[in-house]
């Protein structure tokens, strides 16, 4: 099969990648360019830790087809602060200890941040919804939601 | 595991889409959000030689109200429809069951054309289509053809869709005055297929009496099930939750579900009777609401 040249902007880089068609977004950025903090759990779309946003909306890179990306804006966790700065979700999820392995949570962050635009004051139930699509196996989300419920308020105030 | 390499389409028209799924036959798969075909990729339980990627077709995306109908186009995604976005509004019902499905990320790329050509048995979209007597849409190489919604899901996974064809999009009637309409399901875990889901839309003749009901089930059969004989037994009597509930109990006699790894078929039967009362007894009180309005 002949190789297709794709090119996307990742975290407001524009990066260009040569890929057969049949490989996924996820090996793309993983495999390809390094990008470690997607990760791949289920490989189905159910686990939510290879959640990217593709043009500002949530998505599982893992059913993404490599060619699906072409000139989209793709972010991941690390594309959410400037530099050194961490972006207010993130600092939350550290001071309320919300991460354990942290496996889930580069994906849980992004499932959040997208949400948040959305729904800057969403109800403690609200929040749960937004994140039953990303599984935590350690914490037990009572943490995450506090930290996410922390973000919201301060919009709200703000 | 990755997929089996295939060769890679992505035309700008629809006649060239058609004129690829000609050529290469049963070697080539439409790709609409991926969603339901990626999954298949990855465990190669599809292998396709070639893959017709439909999301450059622009005219795929439409949605328009046309008098008393709404078309929404094959590529309109579970988001739009969650959304409520533009003309959409006009079927609010679509909104509750597009928010049912799978998680945000599905419903981010799925598409409503994806969601019926693939016909799973415990989808949302291919029963409201259903209940609303919906009529779906095809293009193939013999020009276009409109296909009511009985004829269009077939079997488990399998629908009317011919060699070369394609879902252009689907048409609903829009819901008037006195209509009212509900979706109750239940899964086992947030973002799982239903086991059982059911689509109820009631319409008023007047505050005290039933003109028309029509319910369609998810998850009870091969494709999405119809319940005429509930729907008979409430024509002309009154929306009364005893009357309705009454009724609804008939729906575990007129489906013959296949247990299996998620429930038993007693058990979907059970589920049956309960989710057609619960979808009755909401979609009668928003037909009241809606009278008066
Ligand atoms: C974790 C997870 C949970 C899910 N949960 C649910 C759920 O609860 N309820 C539910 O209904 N669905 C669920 N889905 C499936 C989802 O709704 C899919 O989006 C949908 O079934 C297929 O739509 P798609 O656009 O992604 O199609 P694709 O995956 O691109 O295609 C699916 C099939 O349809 C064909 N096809 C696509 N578009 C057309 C067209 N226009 N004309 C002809 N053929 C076409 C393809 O060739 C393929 O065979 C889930 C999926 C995942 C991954
Ligand atoms: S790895 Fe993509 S959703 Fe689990
Ligand atoms: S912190 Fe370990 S999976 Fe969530």
């Amino acid at each position: 099969m002949t190789d297709l040249v794709i090119a996307f902007t990742l975290n407001g880089r524009l990066r260009e990648v040569r890929t057969p068609a049949h490989r996924t977004l996820l090996d793309v950025l993983r495999d390809d360019l390094g990008v470690l903090e997607v990760k791949e759990g289920c490989g189905e779309g159910v686990c939510g830790t290879c959640t990217v946003l593709l043009d500002g909306e949530p998505v599982s890179s893992c059913l993404v087809l490599a060619p699906r990306a072409a000139g989209r804006r793709i972010t991941t966790v690390r594309g959410l602060g400037d530099g050194d700065a961490l972006h207010p979700l993130q600092e939350a999820f550290v001071a309320h200890g919300a991460a354990q392995c942290g496996f889930c949570i580069p994906g849980m962050i992004l499932t959040a941040c997208a949400f948040l635009e959305e729904h800057p004051a969403p109800s403690r139930d609200e929040i749960r919804q937004a994140i039953a699509g990303n599984l935590c196996r350690c914490t037990g989300y009572t943490k995450i939601i506090d930290a996410i419920a922390s973000v919201a308020g301060r919009k709200t105030r703000g | 595991m990755p997929a089996v390499p295939f060769e890679y389409h992505a035309p700008a028209t629809l006649e060239e889409a058609i004129a690829l799924l000609r050529e290469h036959g049963d070697e080539a798969k439409p790709l609409a959000g991926g969603q339901s075909l990626v999954p298949l990729l990855t465990l190669r339980l599809a292998r396709p030689a070639v893959l017709v990627d439909l999301n450059h077709l622009e005219e795929l995306r439409a949605v328009r109200r046309e008098g008393d109908a709404l078309w929404i186009g094959a590529l309109v995604r579970h988001r739009a429809l969650e959304r409520g976005e533009g003309a959409l509004r006009a079927c609010p019902l679509l909104q509750d069951a597009a928010a049912l499905i799978g998680n945000v990320r599905v419903r981010a790329l799925g598409t409503i054309g994806g969601s019926l050509a693939h016909a799973d048995p415990a989808a949302e979209l291919p029963a409201v289509v259903q209940a609303l007597d919906g009529t779906v849409a095809l293009r193939g190489p013999q020009g276009e053809r409109q296909v009511p919604a009985g004829d269009f899901f077939v079997g488990a996974l399998t629908t009317a869709l011919g060699p070369a064809e394609v879902i252009v999009g689907v048409r609903l009637p829009v819901l008037g005055p006195g209509v009212g309409y509900a979706v109750e399901e239940f899964s086992r875990r947030a973002g799982d297929f239903a086991v059982v889901a059911a689509v109820a839309v009631v319409e008023l003749r007047s505050p005290g009496e039933i003109a028309r009901v029509r319910v369609a089930l998810a998850g009870v059969g091969s494709t999405p099930r119809r319940l005429p004989g509930v729907e008979a037994a409430l024509a002309g009597q009154r929306p009364d939750a005893e009357t309705l509930r009454r009724a609804a109990g008939g729906a575990a006699g007129e489906v013959d579900p296949d247990g299996d790894a998620h429930a038993s078929a007693s058990y979907r039967r059970h589920l049956a009777r309960v989710l057609t009362a619960r979808a009755l007894e909401r979609a009668a009180a928003m037909a009241a609401r809606r009278k008066t309005a």
